[in-house]
């Protein structure tokens, strides 16, 4: 995916050297990779709605992103987290000012199989679970059975905002079934009598079932509501007020088609 | 002058393999070492706790490597007796009708695309495994192990029957006339004379199962530990690779040590083929095929 992006640039670049009578206006996008998928996919439409814009996405990490803000090498930068001070520190010095978008909710549920008869657990409970302090279902109130862990791959954006909201950068266990996607997920955890998984909230489908965590259902209202405890807001961050073509870019993400594009990725969108 | 140009345009096609391979081979080291700067190799093969993303990260493969060397074994254990039983059935016993509907019909086996297998695998498979044997689940060494044994099983099939073939007629008519029975001529002259031929369509199968990735990676379970039974997930060096090359960042540390497991695998199946291309050129010779 990433060779062909990197195509699909150098050949957007290309065409764009061989007729530089249509010039189109650049706009560079970088950073997190929980919200690439949103960047790409807008961004995709915005150029087809717009023939004039140019708008190059690229990954990278939160914290690229931002220090590319900082350096003046992006237009907007994609994060999962709040700026940092030390961060703000450094942009100030540069003479930027970080403005920042809440473009989305990245909203986590944890599920279970159907036929499980949990239907609550405590953050502190899942976090035991998955570190492997707790390995039966017993010990939070279910059947005697081992608990099998399923957590998605380590690299993902979904398994990043787990491990910073549940686990606080402490180790899965070695042996949970580690899947490639959230969809795998759901497919793992609906057919094994014994899962426990945890999928965006936009993945989340009536072949699993979603527990309450600290005693609060994960719904869209209760993540926009801030009730729901494993949720987070995501950023992109521009320098000052946007304007020009950045500005009708964030327009658009926090449009009704926007949003929309938000939800069709597995987040919740503000709206 | 125009065959000169022909002659030439035909050399480059032909050494173009060789230009790919290189080139593979550079790339791979180039983007491999840098892991090796800060890990050891000897940890970074060694080692039991693949997690590269935490920080500080541990980059250990020894799970990754015995979970493809345990999952191949598997494989070899379906494919085998399949295989070469099948090729023995197709040269020694199957009438001619038989063998033109079976041969293609094997070979078409080695036709279905990976993710077929893994669909499978995923959805058919691990659910009969679960209940047959009371797993917690089914996405397991077991799983992976079957269905890779399937998809080498052509490979194997085509290639040992091949070896079957190339054992002159004269061995068999001399076997006969000195009247030994058609059990004792397959078991005491043909095989024997197969038999680096039939290794050969072996090896081959491993590098086969080996190095396949979207079936395993849909069906392994991806639990990066050191397998202990044919009943546990595991994480193979290819499910690695596949599942977190795509998110890993550019030029960063877990991106060469992906790269190195890639280097790795490379180095198993490389071997695997040296092996297979050293058995091969005995066997012609044996059977005075010319090396």
């Amino acid at each position: 995916m990433r060779g062909f992006m990197r195509f699909l640039i150098l050949g957007l670049v290309l065409l764009g050297l061989a007729i530089p009578a249509y010039a189109k206006k650049k706009v560079v996008i970088a950073g997190s990779t929980t919200v690439l998928p949103i960047a790409q996919k807008a961004a995709e439409i915005f150029m087809n709605n717009k023939g004039e814009a140019d708008i190059s996405v690229r990954g990278g990490g939160s914290g690229v992103g931002i220090a590319s803000l900082i350096d003046g090498t992006c237009d907007i930068a994609d994060s999962s987290r709040p700026i940092k001070d030390t961060e703000l520190d450094k942009a100030v010095a540069n003479g930027r000012s970080p403005k920042a978008h809440v473009i989305a909710m990245d909203g986590i549920c944890v599920v279970v199989h159907p036929n499980n008869p949990i239907v609550e657990l405590t953050k502190k409970q899942i976090k035991d679970i998955y570190t492997g302090k707790i390995s039966n279902w017993k010990q939070v109130g279910g059947p005697d059975q081992k608990i099998v862990v399923v957590s998605r791959d380590t690299a993902s954006g979904t398994f990043e905002a787990f491990g910073e909201l549940v686990l606080k950068g402490e180790r899965v266990r070695a042996d949970a079934l580690m899947q490639a996607s959230n969809q795998a997920v759901v497919s793992t955890v609906s057919k094994t009598p014994a899962a426990i998984g945890y999928v965006g909230l936009g993945y989340l489908t009536s072949s699993v079932k979603a527990v309450e965590v600290d005693g609060v259902k994960p719904s869209k209202e209760n993540v926009l509501t801030g009730k729901y405890p494993i949720a987070r807001p995501l950023f992109m961050y521009t320098d000052g007020n946007p304007k020009g073509l950045v500005k009708e870019f964030i327009d658009f993400i926090l449009s009704q088609e926007g949003q929309k594009l938000v939800e069709e990725q597995g987040f919740v969108g503000l709206k | 002058m125009k065959e000169k140009i022909y002659k030439w345009i035909f050399a480059g096609l032909a050494f173009a393999s060789l230009i790919f391979l290189i080139g593979i081979i550079i790339i791979l080291f180039k983007e491999a070492l840098p892991i090796f700067k800060k890990v050891r190799p000897l940890e970074f093969i060694l080692g039991r706790a693949w997690y590269p993303t935490y920080s500080p990260p541990e980059f250990g493969i020894l799970p990754l490597i015995l979970a493809s060397l345990w999952v191949t074994l598997g494989a070899m254990l379906v494919c085998v007796p399949l295989g070469v039983g099948s090729a023995l059935y197709l040269h020694e016993l199957a009438g001619e009708k038989q063998r033109a509907i079976l041969k293609p019909l094997i070979e078409i086996l080695a036709s279905i695309p990976s993710i077929v297998y893994g669909f499978f695998g995923m959805a058919i498979l691990a659910p009969l495994l679960q209940n047959l044997f009371h797993l917690p689940t089914g996405l397991t060494a077991l799983n992976a192990s079957l269905i890779l044994g399937v998809m080498a099983t052509p490979t194997v099939c085509s290639l040992s029957d091949d070896a079957l073939n190339y054992v002159p007629r004269s061995f068999r008519e001399a076997s006969f006339a000195v009247g030994a029975s058609r059990w004792q001529t397959l078991t005491q002259v043909v095989i024997p004379a197969a038999g680096s031929g039939i290794s050969t369509a072996i090896i081959l199968g491993m590098s086969r199962a080996i190095g396949e990735t979207m079936t395993v990676l849909m069906v392994t379970g991806g639990a990066a530990v050191i397998p202990k039974s044919f009943f546990v997930p595991v994480r193979p060096m290819t499910v690695a690779i596949a599942a977190e090359m795509g998110e890993a960042a550019m030029g960063g540390l877990h991106y060469h040590a992906l790269f190195a497991i890639a280097l790795i695998l490379f180095l198993i199946t490389f071997i695997f083929n040296i092996i297979a291309e050293i058995i091969s050129r005995r066997f012609r010779i044996k059977l005075g095929l010319g090396a």
